[in-house]
C-alpha cells in the first residue's frame, strides 16, 4: 500500500482495547509506529503525554492518529475508513 | 496469584452487587492479567486502560473498579475498560457503544 499515511498509535501494555487496535492494524497489513506510553520513563512519559494531549484532549488510549484523521478509542470502522479499507 | 483466581475470586464479590465479567473470556483474562502487573508494579490493582502514576492517592479514583464503573455501567452497560458489564449487556439486550473516558484529564499524569 504505497499511498498508506503515516500512523501513530498511543498505547498501554495493559490495555485490552489497544491491543484490539494494534491486532486490527497488523491484521490490516500497514505500517506503523506505537509507542506504550505506560512502559516510559517519566521525562519521556511526560513528553508524550503532552503529543497525546494535542491530539486528544482526553488522553485516553488508545489514541490513533492515521494521518490527519485522530481516533480515540478502538473504533474498527473509523480505523479502517481511515486506511480507505472499509 | 494468576488471572483465573483472581477470577474466581472477584465474580463471588462483583456478581452479586451487579456486576458481570464480560462474556468476551479472552478479554477478561488480559484485563485480569494486567490488573496483577499493576499490582506487582505500584502496590495496587488500577484500572489497566488508564494511566496510574504509582501515587496511590493520585491513582485512588481509578483503583479497580474505579469510581466510573457505576455511572458507565448504568449509561453504557460496561464499564471503560470492558471487564465489567452488566447481565444486560452480556446477553445483548442493549445496545453496545464505546463508553468514553470520563476521568477529568487533569489527573492523568
Amino acid at each position: 500500500m504505497p499511498d498508506t499515511p503515516e500512523i501513530m498509535v498511543y498505547t498501554l501494555s495493559t490495555c485490552g482495547h489497544c491491543k484490539k487496535t494494534k491486532q486490527l492494524l497488523n491484521e490490516c497489513n500497514v505500517a506503523y509506529n506505537n509507542v506504550d506510553v505506560d512502559t516510559l520513563a517519566s521525562e519521556e512519559r511526560q513528553n508524550v503525554l503532552e503529543d497525546v494531549k494535542k491530539i486528544n484532549p482526553k488522553v485516553s488510549f488508545p489514541t490513533t492518529k492515521i494521518g490527519d484523521e485522530v481516533i480515540v478509542g478502538h473504533h474498527e470502522d473509523k480505523i479502517k475508513e481511515a486506511l480507505g479499507i472499509s | 496469584m494468576k488471572p483465573e483466581e483472581l477470577y474466581e475470586k472477584l465474580r463471588k464479590i462483583q456478581e452479586p452487587k451487579g456486576y458481570f465479567f464480560n462474556r468476551d473470556k479472552e478479554l477478561v483474562m488480559e484485563l485480569l492479567d494486567g490488573l496483577l502487573k499493576r499490582k506487582e508494579k505500584d502496590g495496587y490493582m488500577t484500572c489497566p486502560c488508564r494511566l496510574s502514576t504509582g501515587d496511590y492517592e493520585s491513582d485512588k479514583d481509578i483503583t479497580c473498579p474505579c469510581v466510573y464503573r457505576e455511572p458507565d455501567v448504568k449509561e453504557y452497560g460496561s464499564c471503560y475498560c470492558g471487564l465489567y458489564v452488566s447481565k444486560a449487556w452480556n446477553e445483548d439486550r442493549i445496545v453496545r457503544e464505546f463508553v468514553p473516558e470520563r476521568r477529568p484529564p487533569e489527573k492523568i499524569k
